[in-house]
């Protein structure tokens, strides 16, 4: 861990902020991606159900392997297509 | 001594002090640990790693029956001696508070716990006088040099400066995870200016405050277009992320005062859509003791202190004021000196005097000038042999400055390589002389130049008609020598709207 000196005004949080959270899911389009850990697909073919029950789109995405990040072609098209991402890390 | 007793050196927290906490966003604080007392009286700073500190045992034994010395160890804890008297600086705060820069150091201390005199190595008759006890070390050399203090250590002194002066920064302390790139974790938080910076730890903030006398939490300016307060810690905090050495933030600090004020006006020439940005230009000795170049490629790359104090100055701007391209920078353009755009003047070879001196400073004062300028347009004459020729061809490239039918309202930076400097030299004219010639050549008919003429919209009002123009006005002219010995090249650096509704230039003096 290294520990450094906010080089800034210190007027906004050096924490990352969240996304706001959505109102409603109906509408929107949510990513399922399964970081191929064995049986994330079960847990989100369940999820998948939910969300086509509340209205939303679902767009289903595969990691190639957990053991690395998502490459970054993967994370630009998620975040281009989907208003949500819910990420399965099961086992 | 016991309050701080399970600390190692090097540790960032002081568990008894319960001096670090960390908030729920993930950030430190810390607080400063209280500074050990000495105990009264003669007091040794001793090491066991040190010859003349074992050397000097038996003295040490022999002033503390005759005089009740205490001996402070650094790294055996009782120095071969069980005794209540020999206590150990375990995380050398002792040491490193009370500046001991050698070992065996001989102190007196008041009751208060001050020292009040003090002497290094070991000399019997030194000893002697000082402690006031005869008869010293029978049988031992007469004379035998210190060893270096371990608080100075350069395996230690990062770290306890980190330690014990790290609690004077009020900046907030960020952590970075260990799973995070340093450089991309800086750069995602909006710290960089596209090119990598250097992580701005605590050792490396308190080693760039170094270079300055000035207190850390000195406010220096308020920084557009936020308008925040910069105090000369955050001054030194973007120095290091732009690659500064401590010996270059004198010169940083200098350029912020230029920069932020309503005369230069630093939000004016951010916010524009001209593509101008600082450009320091460094006088006086300074400049040679931070080795800036002024010479081959003064204007280019590869100098570290040309490299980075301009940019320093912009990272200043960036973090601390909030100004960033697309944001509340709104150049159509931009330029590649909007980077970061310093270097120095080639005084030696001036007989013109400098920049500095001819806006009023001193040649041994140290400054710098910030002027509003885009990146260096370079004017070739390599037939010229005469003064005439040259400022002629001089002024007909000058005319262009921001456009040939833009006058008075633009400034300019004229940087005279040596070659060009000497066509006018060898000739016996001095500045003043230059400076009016190419007044001359730079009044303009404003027929050539009236809205219209020649079919071209932009021009001076009709009203103008008749008249002789100035391209810049008084002062709107600045010349600079700067540049290799070989080569007919100078080069000009248009400037953006000047006076009181755009950016005047600026010099302020370095002071440590």
């Amino acid at each position: 861990m290294t520990v450094v000196l906010d080089p800034t005004s210190e007027l906004t949080p050096a924490a990352r902020q969240r996304t706001a959270r959505p109102e409603s899911l109906n509408g929107l389009t949510i990513g399922l991606l399964d970081i191929s850990k064995p049986r994330g697909n079960v847990f989100l073919d369940r999820i998948s159900q939910r969300l086509d029950s509340l209205g939303a789109e679902v767009i289903r995405y595969t990691k190639p392997t957990f053991s690395k990040p998502a490459p970054v072609d993967q994370r630009h098209e998620i975040a281009t297509n989907c208003d949500a991402v819910i990420e399965a890390l099961a086992d | 001594m016991n309050k701080t007793e399970n600390n190692e050196p090097g540790t960032l927290t002081n568990e008894a002090d319960n001096s670090k906490t960390e908030n729920e966003t993930g950030l430190l604080s810390l607080t400063t640990p209280e500074v050990p007392p000495l105990p009264e009286g003669l007091v040794a700073v001793v090491k066991r790693d040190c010859p003349t500190c074992v050397l000097v045992k038996p003295v040490l034994h022999d002033l503390h029956r005759r005089a009740g010395l205490t001996v402070i160890s650094q790294d055996d804890p009782d120095f071969g001696e069980a005794a209540d008297w020999v206590l150990h600086d375990h995380d050398l705060a002792l040491s490193w508070h009370h500046s001991i820069e050698t070992v065996p150091t001989l102190l007196r201390v008041s009751s208060q716990g001050i020292v009040t005199a003090s002497t290094v190595g070991w000399s019997r008759p030194q000893w002697e006088q000082f402690t006031g006890v005869a008869d010293l070390g029978e049988g031992l050399t007469e004379w035998s040099p210190g060893c270096g203090s371990l608080s100075v250590d350069p395996a230690h002194a990062d770290t306890l400066a980190v330690r014990f002066g790290s609690a004077g920064l009020h900046s907030r302390r960020v952590e970075l995870a260990s799973l995070e790139d340093e450089w991309e974790a800086m750069w995602n938080r909006g710290w960089s200016d596209g090119l990598p910076v250097v992580p701005p730890t605590q050792a490396r903030v308190l080693r760039m405050l170094e270079g300055t006398s000035r207190d850390p939490s000195e406010v220096i300016a308020v920084v557009p277009p936020s308008l925040v307060e910069c105090s000369v810690e955050k001054i030194a905090v973007n120095a290091v992320m732009a690659g500064c050495t401590p010996e270059y933030l004198p010169v940083v600090i200098a350029a912020v005062q230029a920069s932020c004020n309503d005369e230069f006006n630093m939000h004016g020439v951010l916010a524009t859509t001209m593509s101008v940005g600082p450009v320091l230009v460094v006088n006086g000795p300074i400049a040679a003791r931070i080795a800036m170049n002024s010479a081959l490629n003064a204007l280019g790359q590869g100098n570290r202190a040309n490299s980075t104090i301009g940019r320093a100055l912009q990272l200043v701007v960036r973090n601390v004021g909030g100004g960033r391209p697309g944001e509340v920078d709104r150049a159509t353009l931009g330029s590649p000196a909007k980077v970061g755009f310093c270097f120095a003047e080639n005084e030696a070879d001036s007989p013109w005097g400098s920049l500095a001196t001819s806006r009023g400073w001193r040649e041994d004062q140290s400054t710098v000038t910030v002027f509003a300028g885009e990146s260096p347009r370079i004017f070739v004459d390599q037939r010229s042999r005469n003064p005439e020729s040259l400022i002629r061809h001089l002024a007909q490239a000058l005319r262009v400055t921001g456009s040939p039918r833009m006058l008075l309202g633009i400034d300019a930076m004229l940087v005279l390589s040596p070659e060009h400097m000497a066509r006018f030299v060898d000739a016996g004219w001095g500045r003043n002389d230059f400076m009016a010639a190419l007044g001359e050549e730079l009044l303009i008919n404003s027929e050539e130049v009236l809205s219209g003429a020649d079919g071209i919209a932009e021009g001076l009002p009709t009203a103008a008609a008749g008249r002789k123009v100035p391209k810049f006005r008084d002062e709107g002219l600045l010349v600079v020598q700067a540049g290799g010995d070989a080569g007919l090249f100078s080069a000009i650096i248009t400037g953006w709207s000047n006076g009181p509704g755009g950016s005047d230039p600026v010099t302020h003096e370095i002071t440590p």
